[in-house]
């Protein structure tokens, strides 16, 4: 099986067995699956790209043609034991209104995103004096697919503001894990376990 | 493994069977006897549960993938239907029923009423698309099939497939629908009722009593040309016809089908009476008309499928412009709401409402992995 991108992986480990779980943006419902064999989930998927979305059917998953910023109105509240959002959040319309489904559809909501303020982004930024490509954020401004650009700490006050809890977190460097001290500078990427408070 | 069928002449193609019933129809009115012609093709497995229900659209029937007996074409959905296809003979126990109300078997207006000795015509009660289903379940349990792997059903077969999920949630495991939708619009009722018109404004409707008389063919022949253009797109129309004149170099300035669209149209509407009764789509559109599946539920669809187990998928296409995407995501929604375990996608295609019979492999690869995963479970 391909191996799962470092976020989902950390996604993957921490999801308890037997869990149903909504991924929102799910791709090709490659995390799906995963949960699906690994941990005998029942997962359902959304996602807005069609071929995405055949390819995932064409493996068995349940998956829906749609879009977090319009179609998770429906999803009645706690229906899922995980939402899960990874590296969707900053291509949404409206990240704050698809977070608070995210928290009110699952009792507890897995959110993955790319963390803008790291050092080799500010870096670029600050010298390049241009919008920053980066392996890690590979577009150029007039083609990202990411018009929300968040960073750890702006995610974090974001939670206060809306007294949404943190139960679990995790950085990554590339593909290695790293701790908490600096991330904001440091990570490239974040994992949060979100619960509503 | 399979149970020797070929002894059971219950099984195989171009069957027939008269049912005691009765069909208890929404009307009120208790049915019987209910006539039943269908096809099967494949054989149930030792646990039977290798049944799939295929369901056809307005003017379809039973002949879903062998050769029709009146015009000799092959069957309708052999892209879907066949060895190595999605739905597969040689792993499912497949059938497919005429519909009631139709005219290729099936109890409809011109069956014989056995009171009179005469055909129902207009006698012949207002059914539903629930009735269609419940006389289907009537032979289901003939046929000694208790629960269904699928029910798969383009259009009006989709509307069947859905409400076999609400009316018999047990004995569904899974739905495939297709181009379909979960209550007719105003446009839709609108485009059938200027078909109905069509057809009793002919002289020869003759308030229905024309068997063994001239039929109204020239107003069957109207409504399947004004139906025929919702079944296609504007782009497509444009592609295979634009406006080309018909084996001519110049406009006649007379009302000749100069136009191929007007030959084509004009084509389909004369091949269509050959093949269908007029009665018989009066009564089908109706019950069209008439289905709305969220109407015993105040208009929640989500209430239609509250606690299914019924795994479903559906497809829609991006032109098609009778039962529009946004129809599909409604029931989807409804789905998610019902904490269903639902798949959906809009595939892509010029050929509007017709695409799901015509060559689609992203079609096909859904439905295949759709059934697989339900067989693997």
């Amino acid at each position: 099986m391909t191996a799962l991108r470092p976020d989902l992986a950390i996604i993957a480990r921490e999801v308890s067995a037997h869990a149903r779980i909504l991924d929102v943006g799910c791709g090709d419902g490659l995390l799906m699956a995963a949960l699906r064999d690994s941990k005998d989930a029942d997962a359902r998927g959304m996602e807005l790209d069609a071929r995405d979305v055949a390819t995932a059917v064409a493996r068995g998953l349940s998956v829906v043609q749609g879009d977090a910023d319009t179609d998770l109105a429906d999803y009645p509240d706690g229906s899922f034991d995980y939402a899960i959002l990874s590296q969707t959040l900053q291509t949404t319309k409206r990240p704050d209104l698809v977070l608070d489904h995210l928290v009110r559809i699952g009792r507890q909501a897995f959110v993955s995103f790319p963390n803008f303020a790291q050092w080799r982004i500010r870096f670029a930024h600050m010298f390049g004096g241009r919008m920053p490509v980066t392996e890690q954020l590979p577009h150029r401004w007039y083609d990202t697919p990411n018009i929300h650009h968040v960073t750890i700490d702006d995610f974090r006050s974001f939670l206060d503001e809306r007294n949404i809890r943190i139960e679990g977190q995790w950085f990554l460097s590339g593909d290695k894990p790293r701790d908490e001290r600096f991330a904001n500078l440091l990570a490239e990427h974040a994992v949060f376990l979100l619960r509503r408070g | 493994m399979a149970f020797d069928m070929h002894e059971d002449t219950r099984f195989g193609l171009d069957k027939k069977t008269q049912l005691l019933g009765p069909v208890q129809l929404d009307s009120g009115v208790a049915f019987a006897p209910v006539e039943c012609a269908y096809e099967t093709y494949g054989a149930l497995n030792a646990d039977k549960s290798n049944a799939i229900l295929i369901c056809h659209a307005l003017t379809g029937d039973q002949y879903v993938a062998s050769n029709h007996p009146v015009t000799g074409k092959a069957g309708w959905w052999t892209r879907m239907v066949g060895p190595g296809k999605p739905i597969d003979p040689t792993r499912h126990c497949i059938i497919s029923i005429n519909v009631m109300g139709s005219c290729m078997g099936s109890s409809g207006p011109a069956s014989i009423d056995p009171i009179t000795g005469a055909p129902y015509a207009m006698g012949f009660p207002v059914i539903t698309i629930a009735d269609m289903v419940r006389a289907q379940a009537l032979l289901l349990n003939h046929l000694g099939i208790e629960t269904l792997e699928a029910v798969v059903g383009g259009s009006m077969g989709g509307m069947q497939a859905l409400s076999w999920a609400a009316l018999y949630p047990d004995r569904v495991r899974s739905a495939v629908v297709i181009a379909s939708t979960a209550r007719h619009s105003a446009q839709n009722i609108a485009f059938h009722e200027v078909g109905r018109q069509a057809i009793m404004a002919d002289p020869s409707w003759n308030n229905g009593a024309y068997y063994g008389h001239e039929a109204p063919t020239a107003g069957l022949a109207v409504a399947r040309m004004a139906a025929h253009i919702t079944y296609l797109s504007e782009a497509g129309l444009t592609e295979k016809f634009g406006r080309r004149l018909q084996n001519r170099d110049a406009k006649s300035f007379g009302f000749d089908a100069d136009f191929q669209v007007e030959s084509y149209l004009r084509h389909q509407g004369l091949s269509f009476v050959d093949r269908f009764d007029a009665n018989s789509y009066l009564y089908i559109t109706r019950a069209m008309d008439y289905f709305d599946l969220a109407e015993p539920h105040d208009g929640v669809l989500a209430k239609t499928f509250a606690g299914t187990k019924t795994r479903f998928c559906l497809i829609s296409f991006d032109s098609d412009w009778l039962y529009p995407t946004a129809e599909s995501r409604r029931i989807v929604h409804a789905l998610n709401a019902a904490g269903a375990a639902a798949s959906f996608v809009e595939l892509s295609s010029p050929f509007g409402h017709d695409a799901f019979l015509l060559e689609a492999p992203e079609m096909n690869r859904i439905v295949d992995g759709f059934l697989r995963a339900g067989e693997s479970r």
